[in-house]
């Protein structure tokens, strides 16, 4: 009951509104990027990804974040060594949600054992080319003649609480196919999440 | 024995003082926001974890009260089911007034495009609607002071 209530406590926190701005769509090619790791290395979009990447904007103290923590864990063990790794970044301002700094950051990768990338986005510039609005948000890339297309925007699957329960794997279904050289059937869903909690 | 007329006189007065959240599916959802009545109605997307909603929860407490004979303000939260009492303990500490629903659907995807189509899931979010003309308003962000009222007047 403890550690609920510190943890309630915790993420009554000061999270901000989203800007409705258009960004990237299905089909564009997203601009690279190179944004610091958890390791303190700057990962480059274009190296870090073979045939493509899972992109999810993430952090340490949403509760929908948490509960899809081991997924997305297991999506990179799953498609990293396929070529599509997974590259989580936070973009949340640490001045509203101090738990979501960059130290926050690195002990929490440790603590999870996180062996996908965790960028720290500080100055929300990636999230805001995405149109990330809420975490867990995922884009998923795939290079195309040294472009990096996105072919998917939305949830992991289709039930929060339960990943043995849903039976719609957005995330792992897109991937495959692309996988096959297909494109994904479903390219676009859409999730509950904590906002993104942004510099006002 | 004592234990018992206590806890029976705590269940008794958490009852007389405070309301509960009424838990709904996507078709109960459907029919709240469809609802034809004379009032504007409110709707706002919140979580019992969720500080923006919970620092924006206020506003809709005072527009309820002080705008009671024109709009009804309904909080639709998304905290889960298992939380209920947790909720319910929220709603009772915060004296919310306002009607309190809970939906009971993590297929997000299936329900979000209904409540309105520019939302992409982040709360709090707040739907404002004229019943009469079917005027619309939606707000996916904190609202500050001031601009839910904006909001209502626009749609009153």
């Amino acid at each position: 009951m403890k550690t609920n209530l510190l943890s309630i406590f915790a993420l009554a926190l000061f999270f901000a509104g989203a800007p409705n701005t258009s960004t990237y769509q299905i089909g564009d090619s997203i601009a690279d990027f190179s944004l610091k790791n958890v390791d303190g290395k700057e990962v480059t979009l274009s190296n870090y990804a073979d045939k493509g990447a899972i992109i999810v904007f993430d952090c340490n103290t949403c509760p929908y974040s948490k509960a899809y923590r081991d997924r997305i864990i297991d999506l990179n063990s799953k498609f990293a060594s396929k070529g599509y790794p997974v590259i989580a970044i936070n973009s949340n301002d640490p001045q509203k949600s101090p738990g979501d700094s960059f130290d926050e950051m690195v002990s929490y990768a440790a603590k999870h054992d996180y062996k996908h990338a965790y960028l720290y986005d500080a100055d929300q510039s990636i999230a805001k080319a995405f149109g990330a609005t809420n975490t867990p948000h995922v884009f998923i890339v795939k290079k195309n003649a040294g472009k990096m297309v996105l072919n998917y925007i939305g949830a992991i699957d289709n039930n929060t609480k339960d990943a043995a329960a849903a039976d719609k794997k957005y995330v792992e279904d897109a991937v495959e196919a692309l996988l096959k050289g297909n494109k994904p059937e479903t390219t676009k869903t859409k999730a509950i999440g904590c906002t993104i909690k942004w510099t006002s | 024995m004592i234990k018992f007329i206590l806890s029976l006189f705590i269940i008794i007065s958490y009852n007389l003082n405070a309301q509960t959240a009424q838990v709904i599916g996507v078709p109960q959802l459907e029919k709240l926001l469809s609802k034809k009545e004379e009032k504007l109605q409110v709707y706002n997307f919140w979580a019992t974890w969720c500080g923006p909603c919970i620092k924006e929860l206020p506003y809709f407490e005072a527009a309820s009260t002080s705008m009671s004979a024109d709009i009804q303000v309904n909080l639709i939260t998304v905290d889960f089911v298992e939380d209920l009492e947790k909720v319910n303990k929220f709603i009772a500490r915060k004296k919310l007034k306002s009607n309190v629903f809970l939906i009971d659907n993590v297929d997000y995807n299936s329900w979000i495009d209904k409540v309105d189509n520019r939302w992409s899931g982040a709360i709090p979010a707040t739907l404002v609607i004229n019943p009469s003309t079917g005027e619309r308003r939606f707000v996916e962000s904190e609202l500050k002071e001031g601009e839910l009222e904006k909001l209502i007047n626009e749609l009153l």
